[in-house]
């Protein structure tokens, strides 16, 4: 779990262009959105892109988005339960 | 105080080749959208939108053998024959010469040849250049002969209205006498990926301003109007003149609406001052309503806000989808349509309310006097457009 | 009533101008370290900036270096000011990279954050979010800077009361080539209202062909 949550953090702050942060000062249970990271609509969405090409798994953005994305952990649980093996 | 009128119009969707054409279709029920197998404009089913291909080459065929111009077809790509088609066909209509020094051409598109961004495999007879907008542009100005290079407004959905609004300001400025507002845009894969990526695009056909609307679904297109200080020259009996209009931002976001619609509601509050018109003046309004959930129910919001939830409204986006370049102008040129004919047309898509704040959504065609008529827009990167059209 | 360039900033070959004077130099390689020099070097904190395409964070920039210290924003309500701007390549930078993710079918990842920068009016967007300017807006693709379509256009904009002030000119980006050339125009009563007189330039399309150019009004 530990593993995936650093790997996790790598990714968002690569995939989303964050900057000025290291993936250890991200809180994993801080929220993602809003406060935070502040990550935006398209965020979430490039976060769907992120959850299909690095670990096989479909989402709808609008529908299960905001439950799944909420920390860095709920994605992290997400995958651990429906990742391809 | 000039008048600018509106005049000959043309439209090119999947629907037909011209404005008429599009009346009738509508007036029957007919829909242009169609669920497009897995294949070179998306690796799976989606619904699409589509101008008949096969058509549009004999038509083009025809016109470069009547015109008799030593030019191969070849020599075109599909966005070029597209506004070549719409262009000329008000241009027969019209008595507009596209030479004279005080005629313009307002292109509007987002992408313009988009099948050449990946590459251009079509040279020599199509140069490389032809991907940059202002070379589409100039090629289409120099086909018509054009006394002054056309002007490309390349400003995501609102493109087409905006055309519009910049044509009827030019022309108050006194800089032409007559402009002609075309917008046009084709689909391939570009286009319906990217809207993918934001998932926006209904596994349906989509449903503007419905409750169970869940996207939109994309269209090609190209349509053009002619507007004139001369309503002489503008191939149209009736006098109706761009009253007023308005552009504004919403200074929020990127991609999505500012969804208390308080900017769409300044460009409409504006667009009717301009015109010196109140809300009860409207007739009627031709909508932006592409099917998306935000977008919908922010116009809705600002159509309330300015006090018309009361006046009859229709998307023509059920019909023939979101034709991005093309939306403003062809939508336009139904909303003259239905000012010309005193018609209104249903809203297709459109069952049950979806919004929260309730507007009047044309369930049937209906027979009602139509003088003043609202056409509102919106598009990414935060822009809206609405402009009065006014029988006088 | 006359129509005045009351303050214009040029970005182009690695340095940045402001009124026709040089304020910053860098001589680090690429377009996107020099973006990123500039950024840090007028002291700008917007996370956002590092999510924009390159076209966007030209425009961000120039914008940025033009209404820094001033009260523009603070003089004119946010739906009086407009964006007005001129572009030769659109997005064609992103376009292609948008492309590119689509060309594999075994390979299909295309991204929001790219699709959203191909279309050249989100330069307009970044602008007009960090400064919350809502009024008229428009972004027109010419081959070449085209001051004579300004000339006429924001003036009738200002004509009619449209617009009170407006921020216009060039912003063109295309992979190592980049060029801005952005202006603030405001009315001639606005400017003895709020500032007195001062030397202001004309706006016509000669003073803009000059400006631009670099040579002497």
């Amino acid at each position: 779990m530990e593993d995936l949550i650093l790997k996790l953090k790598k990714e968002i702050i690569e995939e989303l262009n964050v900057e000025n942060m290291t993936p250890e000062e991200i809180d994993s249970e801080a929220p993602l959105f809003g406060e935070g990271l502040g990550l935006d609509s398209i965020d979430a969405l490039e976060l769907v892109v992120l959850l299909d090409k690095n670990y096989g798994i479909k989402i709808q953005a609008s529908k299960e988005g905001p439950k799944i994305f909420r920390s860095v952990k709920t994605i992290a649980e997400y995958i651990l339960e429906h990742q391809k093996k | 105080m000039v008048d600018v009128f509106v005049g000959a119009s043309n439209a090119i969707t999947s629907l037909g080749f011209s404005t008429v054409r599009h009346v009738e279709q509508i007036k029957t029920n007919q829909i242009g959208i169609s669920i497009y197998p897995g294949g070179n404009l998306y690796p799976t089913p989606v619904p699409l939108s589509i101008v008949d291909n096969r058509k549009l080459l004999d038509l083009f065929q025809e016109y470069l053998h009547k015109t008799k111009l030593d030019l191969q077809l070849d020599s075109f790509t599909r966005s070029e024959m597209l506004h070549i088609l719409s262009i000329s066909d008000v241009l027969k209509s019209s008595g507009i010469d596209i030479t004279d020094s005080r005629t313009l051409i307002i292109l509007a598109t987002l992408k313009g040849n988009m099948d050449l961004i990946g590459g251009n495999n079509r040279l020599p007879a199509i140069g490389p250049d032809r991907v940059y907008l202002w070379k589409w542009g100039e090629f289409l100005g120099s086909f018509f002969n054009a006394s002054n290079k056309p002007l490309v407004v390349s400003n995501a959905c609102i493109s087409g209205v905006l055309a519009i609004l910049i044509g009827s300001r030019l022309i108050k400025a006194g800089r032409y006498d007559h402009v002609i507002a075309a917008g046009g845009d084709i689909l391939t894969e570009f286009a319906v990926s990217g809207f993918q990526s934001f998932q926006s695009l209904s596994p349906k056909p989509c449903k503007p301003f419905d409750a169970a609307r869940d996207g939109l679904t994309l269209g090609e297109g190209c349509g053009s109007i002619v507007l004139s200080r001369d309503h002489s020259l503008c191939g149209i009996p009736e006098k109706i003149v761009v009253a007023g209009g308005a552009c504004t931002n919403d200074a929020h976001h990127i991609s999505g609406p500012l969804r208390t619609g308080e900017s769409f509601y300044v460009a409409i509050r504006r667009a009717l001052k301009e015109a010196s018109l109140d809300p009860l003046d409207m007739d009627y309004i031709s909508a932006h309503g592409t099917g998306t959930d935000y977008y919908d129910e922010t116009e809705a919001k600002a159509l309330s806000w300015a006090g018309l939830e009361r006046v009859p409204v229709n998307s023509f986006k059920g019909y023939f989808g979101h034709t991005l370049g093309a939306a403003g102008i062809i939508e336009s040129a139904l909303a003259i349509a239905s000012i010309r004919n005193n018609e209104l047309y249903r809203s297709a898509g459109f069952e049950n309310p979806g919004t929260s704040q309730h507007i009047a959504i044309l369930t049937d065609h209906a027979v009602k006097e139509v003088n003043h008529c609202l056409k509102t827009a919106s598009g990414f990167g935060g822009c809206n457009a609405a402009v009065v059209f006014k029988k006088i | 009533m006359e129509l005045f360039i009351t303050r214009y900033m040029k970005l182009q070959d690695h340095r940045v101008l402001l009124n026709g004077i040089v304020e910053y130099a860098s001589d680090v390689e690429s377009v996107d370290e020099l973006f990123r020099s500039v950024y840090l070097h007028y002291n700008i904190d917007y996370p956002k900036f590092f999510k924009m395409d390159n076209l966007c964070k030209l425009a961000f920039l120039s914008a940025e270096i033009l209404l820094q210290g001033t009260d523009v924003l603070q003089k004119y309500p946010a739906e009086q000011i407009g964006i007005i701007l001129e572009n030769a390549s659109s997005s064609l930078e992103y376009d292609r990279k948008h492309q590119e993710s689509i060309r594999n079918r075994n390979q299909y990842f295309p991204s929001p954050s790219v699709f959203v920068y191909t279309i050249p009016n989100i330069m307009v967007a970044e602008i007009a979010i960090r400064h919350k300017v809502k009024g008229e807006n428009a972004v027109f693709i010419s081959e070449q800077f085209d001051p004579e379509l300004i000339d006429h256009y924001v003036s009738e904009l200002f004509r009619n009361q449209r617009v009170s002030c407006c921020l216009s000119g060039w912003i063109e980006c295309y992979g190592d080539h980049y060029q801005s050339f952005l202006f603030i125009i405001e009315q001639e009563d606005k400017i003895r209202e709020f500032k007195g007189l001062q030397e202001y330039v004309i706006l016509n399309t000669l003073n803009m062909e000059k400006l631009y150019k670099g040579k002497p009004i």
